[in-house]
């Protein structure tokens, strides 16, 4: 029987006399595993950073806007036809189960004006719920307030982006601001959420809905909305908000048994598991990419053993002579590989948690490094010993000790 | 009872059609004790004799007790513990392992017995004094002379207090003046330390050191003759 130091020592000895060898065998493992953490990192970089964006937008949240309206055939695209109106809202808020807050938004693009600079925006007419609902923030000055909705006051919250582009380093508070035609006092500016994707949710102002159906936007409907937004108390009750609004609502619009619906229902909740999903998907394809480099370095360890073993031969025979069992010979090279590897681990875990970070920094992008990954990268690289060192450990200990004595 | 019995082995290589004997019916003893020589030209069937006896190779047919244990009805395992224990292996190349100090090389066999390691340096480093290398530990190979690289070989044969040494042309690649050296060390261990020593030489001077020589031809034993003590 052979102790495990023993062994330990017998192996590290011969990587040492092959320092060179050892060192580029165990790059390819090296490089396989900062690939995985920072293909990790960077993936769930993004998964954090996109989480962060579907909080923005708030969560649990129930859109419901009109149908489609067809016009001669033509489809003119959802909301296009305004059967929800602003009694709808209140109907949802009074009857429907698992909701916490509801808003209505009449939104449409306007020309805004102040002084001699001008910006094309699109302006919202909200309930004064609807910066809550949505999660927006006030910077300076106030919210809108149901008293502004009441009075259909002729008050505007800007957001960060028509601020910079009107005011520039003005103070924008307490300022008349011009919508289409319309004077507007500004009361409050939002603090900036950045872009979601393509959207710059900082281009917009918004004013009381009350205001803008019946100041701004002359709609053909008295108290029409374009879109109801419900924000459910949990998670769980969004499903619940959601079928008892759809209730609520056919029973209103008096449609029968047969009839569609003429508004329809988005879960957010849907679309931000969607959006998970999708980063998740291609967080696990970076880090399959990343661990193909892995099963690579194996692949070089296995080669370097094969060599190993064939180039020491003799010293296999001569170990066979003087008494080392099979078993021995297998476990000294299989050692022998799995140190490879785990050195290997070892130097590609820092490693890849330098790079990862300089990435975050040079090309300002979220990263996020976590203990899972490194942990899983580094018993992988384990793993890849292992599994690619057995099978040169194996051929080594069938050689017949005769043979292998007589090798030159 | 003898410490080594080989009764009628046969050991055949299949070659082509033919079937080629390098052990033809061979039959001898070897009592505890004595330093035998082995002798003949090459494909004579010392090697293969050699070989069967360090249990390295199986005779195709016949029987070869060692120390009372039946060597062909063994496991491969078992045979490994037998090298181990039972036999001292001194060869011609020396056989040490490069880049591995000459005390880490005597350490070997102990290793592979599962001795502990204070243990195991306390040993190779009395087995190194009676080959006279004690201030020649921590060399490696490469640093030694043949002579003195033999002594490591042989320090190593006797570190696990085997009872039998098998040496496989211990002096062919040494001078004359080595070989004698190294000779009589083999001279010294049989008297002093009552070791069996088998050794395999074509050199009739190296084959007088011994007390009994055995010849082969053709793989069979040609003459059998022990000297008598004087």
């Amino acid at each position: 029987m052979i102790d495990f130091k023993s062994t330990l020592r017998i192996a590290l000895n011969s990587l040492k006399v092959n320092k060179m060898r050892s060192i580029l065998t165990s790059l390819g493992i090296i490089i396989g595993v900062s690939a995985v953490i920072i293909m990790l990192a960077i993936g769930q970089g993004a998964n954090k950073k996109v989480q962060e964006n579907l909080e923005s937008m708030g969560s649990n949240l129930l859109t419901i806007r009109s149908s489609s309206a067809k016009t001669g055939g033509v489809s003119m695209g959802l909301g296009s036809k305004p059967t929800l109106n602003i009694k709808d809202l209140s109907a949802i808020r009074m009857q429907a189960r698992g909701v916490e807050s509801v808003a209505a938004v009449l939104n449409s693009s306007k020309q805004v004006m102040y002084g001699n600079q001008n910006w094309q925006t699109t302006v919202y007419g909200v309930t004064s719920s609807y910066l809550y609902v949505k999660n927006y923030e006030i910077n300076l000055g106030r919210s809108l307030n149901p008293k502004d909705e009441l009075n259909a006051s002729k008050v505007a919250i800007i957001g960060s982006t028509i601020e910079k582009e009107l005011f520039g380093d003005i103070n924008s508070i307490g300022k008349t601001i011009r919508v289409g035609n319309v004077p507007f006092k500004v009361i409050g500016t939002l603090k900036s959420k950045g872009q979601m994707g393509p959207m710059d949710q900082d281009d917009l102002i918004f004013i009381p809905i009350t205001t803008a159906q019946r100041k701004v936007f002359g709609v053909d409907f008295p108290g029409s909305v374009n879109q109801i937004l419900v924000k459910a108390k949990s998670l769980e009750e969004t499903q619940i908000a959601q079928s008892d609004i759809e209730e609520i609502l056919r029973r209103r619009h008096h449609l029968g048994k047969s009839q569609p619906n003429d508004f329809e229902i988005r879960n957010s909740a849907e679309f931000q598991e969607k959006m998970k999903s999708t980063v998740q998907t291609f967080a696990i394809l970076l880090a399959s990419i990343a661990s193909v480099s892995l099963v690579v370095g194996g692949i070089g360890i296995m080669n370097i053993m094969l060599v190993s073993v064939t180039e020491r031969t003799k010293e296999i025979g001569i170990r066979m002579a003087i008494g080392a069992r099979a078993k021995d010979i297998r476990a000294q090279f299989l050692i022998e590989a799995l140190v490879l590897s785990l050195i290997g681990g070892l130097i590609g875990v820092v490693a890849g948690i330098v790079i990862a970070i300089l990435i975050g920094v040079f090309f300002e992008t979220s990263i996020l490094i976590t203990i899972g990954p490194i942990i899983l990268s580094f018993c992988f690289s384990g793993i890849v010993g292992i599994g690619f060192g057995y099978y040169p450990a194996y051929k080594a200990s069938l050689l017949n000790p005769i043979d292998a004595l007589r090798y030159e | 009872m003898a410490l080594i019995e080989v009764k009628n082995a046969i050991r055949t290589y299949n070659m082509g059609e033919e079937t080629f004997y390098a052990l033809n019916n061979v039959s001898f003893s070897i009592e505890q004790g004595e330093f035998v020589a082995i002798m003949g030209a090459s494909g004579s069937g010392k090697s293969t004799c050699m070989n069967m006896l360090g249990t390295l190779d199986k005779p195709t047919q016949g029987s070869y007790y060692l120390d009372g244990v039946d060597v062909l009805s063994l496991r491969s395992d078992e045979l490994s513990d037998i090298r181990n224990n039972k036999i001292g292996f001194v060869f011609q190349g020396f056989n040490l392992i490069n880049r591995t100090s000459a005390i880490d090389n005597v350490c070997l066999p102990m290793i592979y017995k599962g001795i502990q390691e204070a243990e195991r340096y306390k040993r190779a480093k009395e087995a190194l004094k009676i080959v006279g290398l004690e201030k020649k530990e921590n060399n490696l190979p490469s640093q030694m002379s043949g002579g003195q690289q033999q002594r490591v070989a042989i320090a190593r044969a006797i570190v696990n207090d085997a009872p039998l040494i098998l040496a496989d042309e211990p002096t062919g690649n040494l001078d004359t003046k080595t070989s004698i050296d190294v000779m009589e060390f083999f001279v010294n261990l049989n008297e002093n330390l009552k070791k069996t020593i088998v050794l395999v030489t074509h050199e009739e001077d190296i084959a007088q050191y011994t007390k009994r020589i055995i010849r082969f031809k053709d793989g069979k034993i040609v003459s059998d003759m022990k000297k008598d003590k004087q």
